[in-house]
């Protein structure tokens, strides 16, 4: 176990030190970073201003020691100063994080909460009406992108329907907690993520529910729904519980267009992509390092949790 | 009613309807700009946001030399009086383009990476192998907005975010199976006859892959078109007026309460294509390499 945990550990540092070598080098890529921070029409810069600027921002040094700089800073929490802001990026990611925080887990649970038991309900009822209505849920899902979803649903309860709970005629969000704005957001978001959980829940199920042990449960007269519920379900959620957990660093991509559609002050809306709209590079940088970390670390935890949950995994995980 | 559940069971057994809705996209990409008779990006303002199937007022059609009627909008119209129809005809064709280019790239530079990793193992297969693993951990959709920031936004630019999307997922099952099929006999006779390790690899291992890679390929184009319009949605692939669906949704956003199906209309293309290409996948998979198939 120790032996797989730091094999894990050093190829989860090199994933983290790998990706931000190449976002740090795509950088690079473009002749000079400074044109990044400077546009063409060059604010009436002359050469001398320029080379100070770029000695402020440390282009003098050799490349590998601005990784260092830069990678070492970033550890610490430090990303520099946000171009168009003027504020450490540090200070802008801990301000939004908490609103994309709450979506992501309000996402997560509309997942689960979808996701698993309609699974297990499809697998058992399989075949039935009730299998096809699941699985066409899970269709949808997968097959229309998170942003689509989100308009949907937008259209359907605050355009056509608007007396339903779900529909606030205020835009933006209200200075106190009100439960009914988490709503449409967390199912647009986690409606894709319940359709692959669903699947891969059914899947599992089927697959136990056609094992040897289920079968002679059945034989000695174990009544069904107490073979399902007890000696079934729990062999067939290790799976989808642990890529649940995995879930949460799909979300990324997710979030990032949920909060553009509902004006989610999070950090996908209010970092990422006002980064990408205001040219703002270290806002950029240190985001998406950020984003790089938290993808690595689910990664990791998930990783973990298999061979801890099912031990099988541990002979042949290890193995390249 | 036996003809219904014969029916029933051809379509349920062949993917009748998805092939039928993809040959549709074929043909709208091929011959649907010359079709129709309006312009891709010049409307009538007069005629914003008319709804589906309604005929303009403003604006008149020449059918032949001397019939001419007023322009009939089966899907309507948008904010600026385009039709969007005709839109959306030039929309599939840009999804084509884009997503057939980063597929076949994508596949040919997967499949190299994938059987020179798994063909001469040891240092160079562990090398390979964490570069995929770098991969891997880069969340996608911000590695395209740092390469749209620095390089433009575009076709082009749209084409690569695609490709460094689509090959890596070649690798890992390609990979696994090269290293069975490099053990096995034929291709141990082979060295015998001197064959060289590229002649193996072409003409050897690569008919054994092909069909994983057709299934493989199948299965991540529905992928690749979701990130296509994430993209174009976000700002950050084509940009507009260039009919992208995912533009097209986006352009619609701002008139959600007033003309929701400037923004549906795209949508339900996006859906039904993407959608059909799972069904087309699976069945695909199912057939030419059950090997890859989950418990269903």
């Amino acid at each position: 176990m120790a032996r797989f945990l730091t094999q894990r550990l050093i190829s989860s540092f090199i994933s983290i030190i790998g990706a931000t070598l190449v976002i740090f080098l795509l950088v690079q890529l473009h002749n000079d970073p400074r044109e990044l921070y400077v546009p063409d029409s060059g604010y009436g810069l002359t050469e001398e201003q320029w080379e100070m600027l770029g000695e402020k921002m440390g282009f003098n040094d050799p490349l590998p020691i601005q990784y260092w700089n830069w990678i070492s800073g970033a550890f610490i929490g430090d990303f520099g100063v946000s171009l168009a802001q003027q504020v450490p990026v540090r200070d802008i990611i801990q301000n939004r994080m908490r609103a994309t925080i709450e979506l992501a887990i309000g996402g997560w649970a509309f997942a689960i909460l979808l996701g698993i038991p309609t699974g297990v309900f499809a697998a058992v009822k399989r075949g039935t009406f009730w299998d096809y209505i699941a699985r066409g849920v899970a269709i949808i899902g997968q097959g229309a992108p998170p942003f689509v979803i989100g308009l949907l649903l937008i259209v359907i309860f605050a355009v056509w329907l608007q007396d339903t709970p779900f529909y606030l005629p205020a835009a933006g969000r209200p200075p106190q907690f009100d439960f009914r704005n988490y709503i449409l957001p967390c199912v647009a978001l986690g409606w894709p993520a319940a359709a692959g959980l669903m699947r891969l829940t059914r899947s599992a199920m089927l697959e136990v529910l056609d094992s040897e042990f289920v079968k002679l449960a059945r034989a000695k007269g174990v009544g069904w729904n107490k073979v399902i519920y007890k000696h079934a379900l729990k062999n067939a959620l290790i799976t989808p519980l642990t890529s649940a957990l995995l879930l949460f660093s799909g979300w990324l991509n997710g979030a990032l267009v949920i909060e553009i559609i509902f004006g989610w002050p999070g950090i996908g809306y209010d970092a990422l992509f006002t980064a990408v709209n205001d040219n703002d590079f270290p806002l950029l940088q240190g985001t998406v390092f950020f984003f790089v970390i938290i993808f690595v670390i689910f990664a990791l935890l998930a990783d973990l949790l298999y061979t801890i949950i099912d031990p099988r995994v541990r002979l042949t995980g290890g193995e390249k | 009613m036996s003809n219904l559940i014969v029916v029933w069971q051809f379509l349920r057994r062949y993917p009748v309807i998805p092939i039928f809705i993809l040959i549709l996209l074929l043909i709208a990409a091929a011959i649907g700009p010359y079709i129709t008779p309006y312009e891709r990006d010049i409307g009538n303002i007069a005629d914003r946001h008319l709804s589906l199937f309604s005929t303009s007022e403003h604006t008149t059609v020449q059918v032949s030399k001397d019939d001419v009627v007023n322009g009939f909008h089966l899907l309507g119209t948008d904010h600026a009086g385009r039709d969007i129809f005709t839109r959306l005809l030039h929309g599939s064709r840009i999804s084509l383009i884009v997503v057939t280019i980063s597929i076949s790239t994508g596949m040919a530079f997967g499949l190299t990476f994938a059987m020179v990793s798994g063909y001469y193992g040891g240092i160079v297969d562990e090398i390979l192998m964490r570069i995929v693993d770098v991969w891997n951990a880069l969340p996608f959709l911000m590695v395209a907005l740092v390469l749209t920031l620095i390089f433009g936004r575009g076709l082009n630019i749209m084409i690569l975010v695609l490709f460094l999307v689509a090959w890596v997922n070649f690798v890992r099952i390609i990979r696994a199976q090269i290293l069975v099929l490099k053990e096995m006999d034929y291709i141990a006779s082979a060295k015998i006859c001197g064959a060289s390790d590229i002649r193996i690899m072409i003409k050897h291992l690569f008919p054994g892959i092909l069909n994983s890679a057709v299934v493989i390929a199948t299965l991540n184009t529905s992928g690749l078109i979701l990130a296509e319009s994430t993209l174009s949605f976000v700002g950050a692939g084509i940009q507009p007026p260039t009919p992208a669906w995912g533009v097209m949704v986006n352009e619609g956003r701002d008139y959600l309460s007033s003309a929701w199906w400037q923004s549906m209309v795209p949508s339900a293309a996006i859906f039904l294509v993407v959608i059909s290409l799972n069904f087309l996948g699976d069945w695909l998979r199912d057939r030419l390499d059950p090997r890859l198939r989950q418990v269903d």
